[in-house]
């Protein structure tokens, strides 16, 4: 009845009253009716009226008790949120009579009516107008109802910030409340107020309870600290509370405050660094060996979410040696048996980081995980497994042959929710090889008839890449073109797309394959995608087919009819190829399709057509040249994602990037990155110079990566043909062509890096780091000049770029004091110029930053184009050269690498 | 970590909680999260994924008896942690209100905003510990009858992954006094193996999987030690290789041989390697003791037989034999088959064994679902059905790959494929008539059990 109710009223009666209510409880001594406007009364009075009604005919105190929170009816697909405006009011009245009472039993009523205001708050009604009474009643020693009281101040106070003020009072006094509980709830509430102009009133109370002898006060406290400085970072750092937090956090003798202390000091360290050298140095502090020890030897006393904040803390930890790194493996080894999958996977990511740079211990951590994670993923909820299962896949394709042997795990479920089902798909089409490549495409096959259609559409697909994958696909193209014989539409519409690719790479096969493929009736294909791929080979293989110009007249003289362009263009081209190779047969079918083409709305077909018309005008045989080369086997085809972007997401194991397959910085803004950006800051800075010679070095171990199982490159050339299906995220796809680049990069021409470049300075000499305005000091004779006044405009460097090969690609290291300056690019971009190495476009946040460059030697105008990714977080700079002149690449390079290593040296 | 809203929505999509606790998020995203979940592909089959981003906000959900418990964040964090998080949440509310279903939750809602504001302040997690939440926790939990219980969806449990038997779960509030005032003094553990089955179409066993797990639900009072000890010929790891703790026996061996497990953190391994016995200090409320996974060959409690023959142009006809492979004291229920048919199938008609009771046949029009349940089925026994198909048009090529494959659910109490037993459970004596009730129960579960024909 109440839903009814209020839908009727929200219907009805919708301008807003709130805010005069609200006005009238701003003094709540004074007479209602001479601060009531003319207007305002009449609807007060209107809604009185209602609510009376409502009152006497449903809702008394004694029903309230027993309800469950209002279901708003059918709140899709159309949401009639109800307003509840007479509720409201009528709640405030009834509040306001218990407000003042003693009386026996008036906390039950209270409890009745508090109740009913947060059951209106969790649907969505807005009862921010009985502020002023619920403060009023919360003068009691119930708990129950203080903590109703506490949680509905919280929920209001923001937007009542003059309102708040009146909570304060008996906030303040809770903080002093003889039981531990009312104090921590109290402390609890005053820091969630979140209103700026009230903070003066947390510092006392904070103080105290960061000292309070009951820990629950003190883990409230310390989350405190963190309210606190949300609302107010500088009141925070002016208390000093960051340095009380540390000292909590290495003595107080609970263990849940001491993470809490951690956390905070995280988020608060990591937020000041930008602006704090100090902040900088504690944020590193965090990561020095004797705090790591602390935490890890003592990580079973903490519960297991801690003990994920600190497993992720020490995943950026610098281990001193082989035996800092074997200590630590040693001392969590037995993490990874834990039942809860994010405890494990925390430490899964401490091994592999760990031991980036020891090659064969790598490996082993893969075999030593494997088992736990499967596991994890056949023992947790659909959800979970879903979870684990993305890492699985993560790791299965950056090493697939360490799970070639346990493609049964990845076999398919019939129960399985889809989401899962197409990750395993991926898995199984990674992990194929010569020795279990039957197995899995028979498995697949299976799936090919599954009743959920998208599933059986991806498992085609997969049997696909796993053929564009092997060397010997005798038998796929045999079980490709079994599929055919379902006649089951989607079938047959997957498979003619992969028959496609296969032949596009094997064009050996066309004979098995077209002579199948040419007995499909083209009217049984309505998908464009299948019937391009068909029209396709109809040209490509005019000559095999005997009915091919009959085909395609077919389908051309139903132009109108075709709603794709896609399919129209492959009819243009396809008439074309036909022609080509069967004049006489064709010829006519051409003309209908260049004519309708011409006419064709769509512009693309249109001007395809009419090139196609002109170059046969100017040339048959050129034409035929153009349109119907010789066929060259594609022998890769484009990946999606380059290995720099894999490498990206690998680095950031167990997040959010794993499951999207894409690196943060692509779904995230910058305040949101989280424990990345911490990392990115911090990883570096604590690369000391004094590190010992036991690290292998960081290019080394990029080195020994591709030897063994880091590398991705293999096998990726198929990946390409998924188009990214999954991309159902809306986070934008970043495209891996170099245009796209450039556009997303800030275009900073010549001319534009002059006002940079001043700015640039003065954040540099804001931080002391000594970027000195006089031309750096002449280096030791480079053995290539380059040219100071070289100019380039970013649209001919783009053409440049796309046009020569790759002549050099480097790593470099980059140094702490370089990773320090390099706040934003245009620190970089300022001191590369002084060494005549100028930048033609920049982007990125940290950690990533990228740059293109461009020199010109010095007398003789040959360019070099320089792409140079630097990672803040491992301190590496890939560089990617490019040059007019090959021969003095290398040279180049070592001046790029000199300027870049005195990059942040005073 | 740092999560910034949590939230529980009903099916139909109504908050029954909601708690914002960093305010970093916009408002309507409850409706945001809602619509994207209902509509997410527009031929509403596929499901949402657990994780998506809409707007630059994660979402986290888990389905728990049908209800969404939701958590959104602005932060890369990591989703396992949220995921693990939202099941355990829910586990916690389940644990005080003793039946986990949208009434009860609509009926306690202040008890699980008490939760909510202990399990996680300002985006950070506290505590998910029962035990510890019992002295935060203040608003009596009013109880729902378990008679009245109806599950949601009948057939959660085995799509949710839950871990527990429907009828056999305790269904008791850790806050619930027995009539009297008294709490009896009792401990329950289950051992539940969930089995994947796939059969060839010519009946070979393609692949098989245990899924197990030692639960335990304690309401000892006094929180004595409690020790647990499994067979002695247990062993562990099999497979993998390198740098595993374990040691590796023959598999050839006789005994139970697991792949891997893993723990409860309460779990001391001190005495595992030496006896197989695990100790510990049972926490309030349920939770896993261990979880295992075993790909050792096992019999499987069902032999299924399919035939699918043409019989005419628009005819043809299913005969499906299913027969138990387990001891005849042992009693399966609530068994389920099902099959699909050919696309074209537009009428079923089907034939049981005279003798047959509690067998019940359909033939789903819409999804062309052949489905058969039995009530119960007795170690040894053999069932067998018939089924005439009739086609609204003529077939081609290879009936066999138009319909099936047969897939089964079923339960057998009292049953354990793996062998895996709990050899006894010592519980610390604190006096001599200290005795309190032991229940080890064990189950075998259906996971995936399917046929090829």
């Amino acid at each position: 009845i109440v839903g009814v109710f209020f839908f009727h009223l929200s219907t009805h009666e919708t301008p807003p009253v709130n805010q005069n209510i609200s006005t009238i409880l701003a003094a709540p001594s004074s007479d209602l009716s001479s601060i009531l406007s003319d207007r305002v009364t009449s609807r007060w009075f209107l809604l009185r009226w209602i609510s009376r009604r409502t009152n006497s005919n449903h809702i008394s105190t004694a029903t309230i008790s027993a309800m469950p929170p209002p279901a708003a009816s059918s709140r899709y697909p159309s949401p009639s949120q109800p307003s509840g405006k007479s509720e409201v009011t009528d709640l405030k009245s009834q509040l306001r009579q218990l407000a003042g009472s003693r009386a026996p039993g008036v906390d039950d009523s209270k409890r009745d009516l508090f109740k009913k205001v947060i059951s209106y708050m969790t649907i969505g009604i807005d009862v921010s107008s009985v502020f002023g009474e619920m403060v009023m009643c919360s003068a009691t020693s119930d708990i129950v109802l203080k903590k109703m009281c506490y949680l509905y101040v919280g929920n209001y106070a923001k937007g009542n910030p003059d309102l708040s003020l009146l909570t304060i009072n008996f906030l303040q006094r809770d903080c002093k409340d003889e039981d531990p509980m009312i104090r921590g709830l109290a402390l609890r509430s005053l820091c969630s107020l979140r209103v700026p102009n009230l903070v003066e009133y947390l510092l006392g109370p904070l103080g105290s309870g960061l000292k309070d002898n009951n820990s629950y006060v003190r883990t409230i406290a310390v989350t405190g600290v963190l309210k606190l400085y949300h609302i107010s970072a500088s009141t925070c750092i002016d208390a000093e509370f960051p340095a009380t937090l540390k000292s909590l956090m290495l003595h107080d003798s609970d263990a849940q405050v001491v993470a809490n202390c951690l956390a905070a000091l995280q988020e608060i360290w990591s937020l000041e660094a930008s602006h704090s050298e100090e902040a900088c140095r504690e944020k590193e502090s965090l990561l020095s060996k004797p705090l790591i020890y602390y935490f890890l030897n003592r990580i079973k006393e903490f519960n297991e979410w801690a003990q994920c904040l600190i497993l992720e803390l020490a995943v950026k930890y610098v281990p001193s040696d082989s035996n800092d790194i074997f200590d630590i493996m040693n001392l969590l080894e037995d993490r990874l048996q834990h039942a809860n999958g994010a405890v494990v996977l925390a430490t899964v990511k401490v091994f592999l980081q760990l031991t980036l740079s020891m090659t064969d211990v790598h490996q082993q951590v893969y075999e030593r995980i494997k088992s736990p994670l499967l596991t994890l993923v056949s023992s947790g909820s659909p959800e979970q497994s879903y979870a684990i299962l993305s890492h699985l896949h993560l790791l299965v394709v950056r090493a697939p042959f360490i799970f070639a042997s346990d493609y049964k795990h990845f076999y398919c479920q019939y129960n399985e929710p889809s989401y899962v089902k197409k990750l395993k798909l991926e898995m199984l089409t990674a992990i194929a090889n010569e020795s279990n490549t039957y197995e899995i495409v028979t498995e697949l096959c299976e799936y090919a008839a599954n009743v959920d259609i998208e599933i059986a559409r991806e498992s085609i697909r997969a049997v696909g890449k796993i053929a564009l994958q092997q060397y010997d696909v005798n038998a796929i193209v045999d079980r490709l073109l079994q599929f055919l014989e379902m006649e089951k539409d989607y079938v047959t519409a997957e498979t003619l797309v992969l028959v496609k690719d296969l032949l596009r790479k094997h064009p050996q096969w066309s004979h098995d394959c077209i002579s199948v493929v040419g007995g499909i009736s083209s009217k049984n294909i309505q998908e464009p995608k299948a019937k391009a791929a068909l029209i396709w080979m109809l040209g490509e293989y005019a000559q095999d087919m005997s009915d091919a110009p009959y085909i395609l007249e077919n389908l051309i003289e139903n132009w109108e009819e075709e709603h794709s362009a896609e399919v129209r263009l492959h009819l243009l081209t396809a008439a074309m190829k036909c022609f080509f190779k069967r004049a006489p047969e064709t010829q006519k079918a051409l003309g209908i399709a260049l004519a309708a083409g011409i006419a064709d709305f769509h512009q693309d077909v249109h001007d395809r057509a009419l090139f196609y018309y002109r170059v046969l005008q100017y040339d048959v045989h050129v034409a035929e040249r153009v349109v119907s080369p010789p066929q060259q086997a594609v022998s890769a085809f484009a990946d999606t994602q380059s290995s720099e972007i894999k490498d990206r997401i690998f680095d950031e194991f167990n997040s959010l990037s794993v499951i999207y397959q894409k690196p943060s910085y692509i779904f995230t803004d910058k305040e949101h990155r989280g424990p990345f950006e911490f990392s990115d800051e911090l990883g570096s800075t604590s690369i000391t110079p004094e590190v010992s010679s036991d690290i292998v070095p960081a290019q080394q171990f990029e080195a020994n990566d591709k030897d063994l199982l880091l590398s991705t490159d293999e096998k990726d050339d198929n990946k390409g043909l998924s188009s990214n299906n999954g991309s159902a995220y809306t986070a934008p796809y970043e495209s891996s062509n170099i245009s796209s680049q450039m556009q997303e990069l800030a275009i900073s021409g010549p001319a534009a890096s002059a006002t940079t470049t001043q700015s640039s300075f003065d954040f540099d000499d804001l931080l002391g780091l000594g970027l000195s305005t006089a031309p750096a000091p002449t280096p030791s004779p480079p053995l290539l000049k380059l040219n100071a006044r070289a100019a380039l405009d970013p649209r001919a460097f783009q053409q440049k770029w796309r046009q020569l090969p790759i002549s050099l690609s480097q790593e470099y290291s980059v140094n702490p004091q370089g990773i320090a300056a390099l706040t934003v690019p245009q620190s970089l971009i300022k001191h590369m110029q002084s060494h005549s190495i100028h930048c033609i476009a920049s982007g990125g946040q940290s950690p990533n930053f990228k740059f293109f460059f461009f020199a010109q030697k010095e007398a003789e105008p040959l360019d070099y184009l320089t792409e140079c990714i630097i990672n803040s977080s491992s301190a590496k700079a890939q560089i990617k050269v490019k040059a007019d002149e090959q021969s003095t690449s290398q040279a180049f390079a070592t001046v790029f690498e000199t300027a870049l290593s005195k990059f942040g040296m005073p | 970590m740092m999560i910034s809203q949590l939230f529980v929505l009903s099916q139909r999509g109504d908050n029954i909680v909601f708690r914002d606790y960093r305010a970093e998020v916009p408002k309507g995203s409850t409706e945001t999260f809602f619509r994207k979940v209902k509509f997410w592909k527009e031929d509403g089959n596929a499901e949402a994924p657990p994780i998506f981003n809409v707007d630059g906000v994660n979402y986290f959900h888990v389905k728990v008896v049908g209800l969404y418990f939701v958590a959104t964040t602005r932060v890369n964090v990591s989703p396992s942690l949220v995921l693990e998080l939202l099941q355990r949440i829910a586990r916690v509310i389940k644990d005080y209100l003793g039946v986990l279903n949208e009434d009860s939750f609509r009926k306690n809602f202040l008890l699980v905003y008490e939760l909510l504001d202990e399990v996680i302040d300002f985006g950070y997690v506290q505590t998910t510990s029962t035990e510890v939440l019992k002295s935060y926790v203040f608003n009596e939990p009013i109880l729902i009858a378990p008679a009245r219980l109806q599950p949601i969806d009948p057939a959660a449990i085995f799509t949710q992954g839950a871990k527990r038997m429907p009828g056999t779960a305790v269904t008791k509030s850790v806050l619930a006094n027995d009539p009297g005032g008294r709490r009896r003094e009792e401990i329950f553990v289950d051992i539940i193996e969930k089995i994947s089955v796939t059969f060839s179409s010519n009946g070979y066993i393609l692949t098989s999987e245990i899924d197990g797990t030692i639960q335990m639900k304690s309401y000892l009072s006094g929180n004595p030690e409690i020790r647990l000890a499994l067979n002695e010929d247990l062993n562990i790891g099999r497979g993998g290789g390198g740098v595993s703790v374990y040691d590796y026996r023959s598999s050839s061996g006789s005994g139970v041989i697991l792949d891997d497990c893993n723990f409860h953190e309460s779990v001391r391994l001190d005495s595992f390697d030496s006896d197989r016995t695990l100790s510990l200090v049972p926490p309030d409320g349920e939770f896993p003791v261990m979880n295992y996974r075993m790909t050792q060959e096992f019999r499987p409690p069902f032999h299924v037989n399919t035939l699918i023959e043409e019989a005419g142009r628009l005819k043809a006809e299913v005969i499906i034999k299913i027969r138990a492979e387990f001891p005849s004291d042992i009693i399966a229920n609530t068994i389920a088959v099902q099959m699909p048919l050919p696309n074209y199938t537009c009428r079923a008609s089907f034939e049981l064994e005279h003798d047959a009771v509690g067998q019940k046949t359909d033939f789903k029009e819409s999804s062309k679902m052949l489905e058969w349940s039995l009530k119960k089925i007795v170690g040894g026994a053999e069932h067998t059905l018939r089924a005439k198909l009739t086609f609204s048009q003529e077939f081609h090529g290879n009936i066999t790959k138009e319909a099936g494959p047969v897939s089964m659910t079923f339960t057998i109490p009292m049953y354990n494929v793996s062998k895996l037993q709990v050899k006894y459970l010592q519980i610390a004596k604190k006096s001599s008539s200290y005795n309190p009730y032991r229940w080890v129960r064990y189950v075998t579960q259906a996971n995936s059990y399917v046929a090829r024909i």
